[in-house]
Formats: structure tokens, sequence, C-alpha cells
């Protein structure tokens, strides 16, 4: 044992490895990632660690182990558990052997999502318990919960952080060495393990009467708590509690109650908690949650208790909670004066704004200039899609019209083309993301005589969620070589005529590119191959010749690269930023921009 | 100890290289210590704060509003944009070069000294050169390790010089140790000779 201090994603890895997981599933997405990094940095014997191509599939292998009687635990981001719903919500039915976590990331905020979901809805949805830790402490203890409680009940069970506990760091007392957990294997059963109608009706009723008994166990587990005795009480879940805790250390008195695990509520443990209670306060994140189920639970037993919370505007109805915003509105709540504000910035210049961009030297940006260069003055539709490309969609670029989810963009651009057929449909999508759902929509371009281009950004890596590998890297997470799996080859099997592959910093070359499938009919397709600049060191940099430029801005205008800038007139270069790429070069009309090494 | 230490800047800075070093020596010092970074879409090229409390009373990974002792600004317009999680009489150190904005719209003319300025008039506040004090390791990427020095310095981290060192050691690449061990003994010394000319006009 050792004291390790780790992201609250680790913290979930060592508390899944502590109870003897054997098999780890999943797909990136922040603020989920680190969750099997962690595991795989980890000595261990006999546990199975894969990155799998897409959430669904993810899922779907865990439930074979758990279905074989092993632990078995799936990672991924709130988003991820829409795609991966389908085997989640028959598997809520069919039922498990061995214990299996889904641990589904939320994003409060949202930090680094398209939606503002709440995975506490989707167990609820999938009539499955769910865990929901405050701080990376608890998140370790409530793993292993969950694993108990999975296979107590024979049921998936789901672990909810948040961004705050996902990327919280603190430090965990763990083992140093772990074993997976034997198990008896795969016992044939096919009255248990093939769904059919007549075995979901009998399991549905099955999981309404357990669900029951799940509450009134949780009525008293240790992540459900009450402190203080005040009739004017304060309910919080997930990080928000922590929150509220630390605002109310000054205030003992006020009653703080602590929903662990909001479904199945703990309802005996909330009545017990809301005796002599007048009005309640539901600090939460994302869904009024916790506020619906209490008024259902108020209103079942006709207590007269005021609830209030999102559905009243008492906390914001969007965004994340923070330490602040639990001072001012459970101040507000209690009736408290207002406490110590800080450095006051008032009458400071105002700060400039900062979007993300993609990066210096990012291959990326030359693939959207190289199209927007060959498509000017043509009418042409640019669907986007999820990772570090849709970046592409800041200005000076513009090169991102659409972003839905993921693998999308190849499709929509198909729904485009059959509505107008004067433009040009682009796809931009990246390697990573054409593995885990972009090919089954380059198949329904084929099958249904689109006109498109697809262009893969290919960079041979997942960038945006911290470059993991996919089947396109020849690398997985089990450190063995494997077929590196060709787009290109792909492409050209499900019948796309034809398919270019073009180095992206190569600008003529890409542009002629663009131009010649544009002017093809079919589905065409353009690999924009180069690899991601954060995982190359580069020795070159490009400066400016202050002396010839002509401070015309065509470079910044162009490509809006973020170690170009404007110095008395004419740009400048950080080199410390800048990787020689060479694009802005390209655009100087009076060559003033030039490479040196570094 | 109980301390808040809030660190800020843009996305690419290194600013989470330098919380980490902060908390695993606070750590290793015997604190408990919770922390809280901006990972994923931000990073790149936004505005990214780190958080990092020390000591029991701090439950949750996030500062509230005027509760951070200490300030480390790798950036003037970020140390303006979080000031207000400054306590009243906490401590600021403000590296005064910008990054400038890459948005075309506004801010080409930023260059942060009025911000600069106005930070001095408000907090007891440090303001270093990165470029200056990062200049015989050839890039300002050591910054995040020079300011660490600089706050050691200082004495307003709290935690002891040679925790921090062996921090430095253990966590960064091994190519890169020298370099680093280098940048945080110029960023320590910078603190010192401030103190002494400071000391010296009174």
């Amino acid at each position: 044992m050792s004291k390790k201090y780790v992201m609250g994603n680790g913290a979930i890895a060592l508390g899944a490895l502590s109870a003897g997981v054997k098999l780890v599933s999943g797909y990136p997405g922040t603020p989920s990632s680190e969750i099997i990094e962690t595991v795989a940095k980890y000595p261990r014997e006999g546990v199975y660690l894969e990155w799998s191509v897409n959430e669904k599939a993810a899922m779907e292998v865990a439930a074979a182990a758990a279905y074989c009687g092993a632990r078995a635990m799936v990672t991924m981001k709130q988003v991820g558990l829409n795609v991966a719903s389908d085997p989640l919500m028959s598997l809520a039915y069919v039922g498990v052997k061995g214990g299996m976590v889904v641990v589904s990331a939320d994003d409060p905020g949202p930090i680094s999502s398209q939606t503002e979901q709440d995975t506490r809805r989707f167990a609820e949805f999938a009539r499955i318990p769910v865990f929901d830790p405050s701080s990376p402490e608890e998140a370790f203890e409530m793993v292993q919960d969950a694993f108990e409680c999975s296979e107590k009940y024979q049921t998936p069970v789901i672990l909810r952080p948040t961004t705050r506990v996902d990327h919280a760091y603190a430090s965990i007392e763990a083992p140093d060495f772990f074993k997976a957990a034997d198990c008896e294997g795969f016992v044939k059963d096919s009255k248990k393990w093939v769904i059919f109608p007549r075995l979901s009706f009998v399991n549905h009723a099955k999981i309404e009467k357990r669900n029951i008994e799940i509450g009134e166990e949780f009525s008293s587990y240790r992540f459900n708590t009450v402190t203080g005795s005040s009739r004017k009480a304060v309910v919080a879940t997930g990080v928000s509690y922590a929150y509220a805790k630390e605002f109310l250390k000054d205030h003992p008195d006020v009653r703080l109650i602590r929903v662990g695990t909001p479904y199945p509520l703990p309802e005996s443990f909330l009545l017990r908690a809301l005796e002599g209670v007048t009005e309640v306060l539901c600090f939460e994140e994302l869904s009024p949650y916790i506020e619906e189920s209490l008024l259902k639970l108020i209103g079942r037993h006709r207590l007269n208790i005021e609830v209030r919370g999102k559905l009243t505007g008492d906390v914001p109805s969007s965004g994340e909670n923070d330490s602040d915003s639990a001072r001012r509105i459970i101040s507000a709540f209690l009736g408290l004066g207002a406490s110590d504000s800080g450095v006051s910035a008032d009458g400071a210049p105002q700060p400039p704004a900062r979007p993300p961009v993609l990066c210096a030297g990012c291959p990326h940006r030359a693939s959207f200039y190289a199209v927007k260069t060959a498509m000017k003055g043509k009418k042409a539709y640019f669907c986007g899609d999820i990772g570090c490309y849709t970046l592409g969609n800041a200005m000076p670029l513009d090169m991102v019209d659409t972003c839905l989810c993921m693998g999308a963009g190849i499709t929509m651009a198909q729904g485009f083309n059959h509505i107008d057929k004067d433009a040009v449909a682009f796809s931009f999508t990246g390697d990573s993301t054409f593995f885990a759902s972009g090919i089954t929509g380059v198949v329904n371009a084929v099958y249904n005589d689109a006109d498109m281009i697809v262009c893969v950004l290919d960079n041979s890596t997942t960038a945006m969620t911290g470059h993991q590998p996919h089947p396109g890297t020849g690398k997985n997470l089990m450190a063995t070589p494997v077929e590196r799996i060709s787009i290109e080859k792909i492409l050209l099997a499900v019948g796309v005529k034809k398919v270019v592959t073009v180095d992206p910093l190569d600008l003529d070359a890409s542009v002629a590119a663009v131009r010649e499938c544009a002017g093809l009919k079919g589905v065409k397709a353009i690999i924009f191959k180069s690899p991601c600049i954060a995982l190359e060191r580069s020795n070159k940099k490009m400066r400016v010749d202050s002396e010839r430029c002509v401070g015309c801005m065509r470079c910044i205008k162009g490509i809006g690269c973020p170690a170009l800038s404007v110095s008395d007139g004419k740009a400048i270069i950080d080199e410390n930023l800048c990787t020689g790429c060479g694009l802005c070069s390209k655009l100087c009309p009076v060559g003033a921009i030039g490479g040196v090494s570094k | 100890m109980n301390k808040d230490i809030m660190i800020c800047g843009v996305g690419g800075q290194g600013t989470v290289l330098a919380s980490r070093i902060i908390a695993s020596a606070a750590m290793n010092e015997g604190n408990a210590v919770h922390s809280a970074e901006t990972i994923g879409m931000a990073q790149r090229g936004g505005p990214v704060t780190s958080h990092v409390r020390i000591g029991e009373s701090a439950f949750s990974p996030l500062i509230p509003i005027g509760g951070a002792d200490l300030l480390i600004a790798f950036e003037p317009s970020e140390a303006v944009r979080n000031l207000r999680y400054l306590k009243k009489d906490g401590f600021l150190i403000v590296n005064t070069v910008p990054v400038k904005p890459t948005s075309l719209s506004g801010g080409a003319d930023y260059d942060g000294k009025a911000e600069i300025e106005f930070l001095k008039s408000k907090c007891d506040c440090l303001a270093v050169d990165s470029v200056e004090l990062c200049a015989p390791f050839g890039s300002s990427k050591f910054f995040n390790v020079a300011v660490l020095g600089t706050a050691a310095g200082t004495g307003k981290l709290g935690l002891d010089k040679e925790t921090l060192r062996n921090e430095i050691i253990r966590i960064v690449p091994e190519r890169f140790t020298q370099m680093n061990l280098a940048a945080f003994e110029a960023g320590y010394n910078k603190a010192l000779k401030i103190g002494e000319n400071e000391n010296a006009n009174k």
C-alpha cells in the first residue's frame, strides 16, 4: 500500500483495480479519458484492457466479460453513453453475473462537451442504480461499492462522476500491485442471456420490485448523510456537495443532506433526513434531478415542505456550480449577509477574448486552408465533426458549417447534397472519429449515390482527448504491435471510386486534389495525412524578414495561426510557438517569411 | 498549513506542470492537498486556471472568489481576469510578457503594460519578465518552473525549497531536469534580489 496523488479518474481506476476488475474497455472522451490510461499505468496481472472503437463496442465487450462472471468496467463521457445506450438499455433487462460498472462522466458547464445531459436521468431511464461521488476519495470507494451492488443485484451499475471530480486531484491510499479476481466463465443458458419479449416482460417486473429494495439498502448507505438540524435544509449531490459543505463549515447548525445514490432514490433516508424541515434548497448541477425526485416524494407523503432549486430559479438551470455560487445561492436561501470578496478588477482594461484555436503548426489548419482555397468563389457546404478540427470553425478559416455528433459530418454532407445539387458537399472527419462512427456513413453515401467529398484529417492519433491510439495507429493498450488498419483500403473496399492521399502541408498538391475531386461525380475521398504537431518535435521555425514585410497581413488574415501577430504594422512570429510548418510563407506575396533551424 | 494557490495563464504555457509540482511537494510535506486544472478543448490557447488547495479545511477542488492566498499569473490580462480570486491581503506574482490574443478582432494593441500598472496599484504584487528570466535557457517554456522558484524565493508558497527541487527532479522528463533546476534557481534568486532591492529602498 502507498499514498498516490492522483486525479479523480485515477482514483476510479485504482478503485476498480482494488475491486479485482478483469476487463476494462472504453472510448476516449473528456472528462473520462484518464481512467483507462491510469489502469494501463499500474502493475497488474490478469487485467485485459482496451480502447474500443467506440462506446457501443466497449459496452458490449464489457457485458460479455460480466456474463462470464468477471468484474468488468466500461468508461466513456456522457455523450458516449448515447452511443452505448442501445446495448445498455437491453443489458439492464438481461442483467449480469460478474459486477459491471458503467462509468459515464458528465460535464457541467459544459467545459468540453456538446451537451449538458445528466447521466442520473439515464440511470433512471434504464432502471439501473447510479452512484454520484463528490470527490476523488469518494469515487475510489464508490466504484468498489458499485461492483458489490452490481453483483448482488445482478445488474449493470452506473458511476457518474463530473468534470470537477474526474479532474480534481487527491491522495489515495491503494495497493501497489493488482490481480484480477478469477471468474467462473460463461455458463450457457439461453433463457437468461438471449433477450426476447417474454423475458423482458418478466424481468421488467422483477427490476421494478428490486429497485425498491435497492432504494431501501441505499437508505443506510454511508454516502447518504445528514448533518445539522435547522428547519431550512440544503440537499446537495456530486461535487456540489463539496462546495456546500465547505461553505457551511462555518454554519454547522444548517442541515446539509448529501445524496450519494440518486437512483433508486433512498426514500426512507430522505424522509428521516427531512423530518422537521419546512424548506429545502436542492443544490445540484445539470438537471433538477433530486429536486424533482423530492417533489414526487414530498407529494406522495403529503409533507408540507417547500422545495427550491432550479425549477424555482434559485439555482441556475445551466452551467456548473462552484465554491462561489455555493456561497451566493446558499447565503441567499438562508438569509445570510454577503461575505468577503476578492481584489476588485473594476477599472482594469477588459481582458482580451481567447477562444480556443488550432495549435500553431497543426496540419488541420493546412487541410482547411487548401479546401478553402480550392473552393473560393464556389458554393460549398463544410460538415465538421467531433475533435480538435471542430476548431476549424474559427475565423479566419471559417471552414466548419455544421458539427452535430461523432460521425455526423459524413452523413450530413449527404443530406445537404440531396437537397442542394448546386453546392459541393464536404465532410471533415478525424482518423479516430472515422473508425468510431464514420465508416457506415461512407457506405451510406456510396449506396445512396451521394455526390460528396469525404475529407479524412489523419493525424495518426486521437488528439483532442490526449493522444490515445486507435485502429489506424498499429498500437493497442495491451502493448502488442497490431496490424494498422488502412483508411484508404477501407474507403476503396466500400466502393469509393476516387481516393487521394496528400500531405496537407504541400499546399499546391492539396489544392489540386480538392479541385480534381470537386469535378467528379459520386463519393470521393481525400486523406490529408500529417502527424499531430503535439507529437512530432520540430527543429524548424519560420521568421519574418521585417525589411521585406509590407504589412499586408495576408498571412494573419488567411490562416489565423496563434504564432502570428502584428508588431509595428508588420507580421511577427512567436518562435516559442512556431513549428516551422511553413504554411504562412506560402501566403506571403513578397517572400518575406523564410525557414530557419532552431 | 492551510493555503489556497491559484495559477492562471493561457493554454500551452505549462501551468498544469507548475500546479502538479506544487501539489505533490505540499503532499510530500505531509499536507492534505486537493487540486483542479483545465483540461480538454479549453487548453487549446484559451484561458486556463489551476487551483491548488493545501490543508484540511478545503473540501472542494475550486478556490472561492477572494480565497486565494497566492495568485501566480503567467500573463498580465489573465491576472486581471482572475484577480477577484485573490484575497484582499493576498500576494500576486505576474509575468509582464503578454500573450496576444489570436482572434483578429481587437486586442492588436494589447501589450500588457496598462494591466501591470493596474495590478501594482491594486495588490501586493511581484512582476517578473519571463523573457528576461528565461533568456539563459533559450525558451520561455521554462517559465513555469522558473516562476515556482520565484514563488519559493518570496516565501509565499510556504513550501521548502528542497522539496520543490525534488519534485521537479521526479516529475519533469529526465533530459530536461538540469535545465529546469537551473530555471528554478534563477527564479529563486530573482525573488531574493528583488527582496534585497526593496529592503534597500525602505
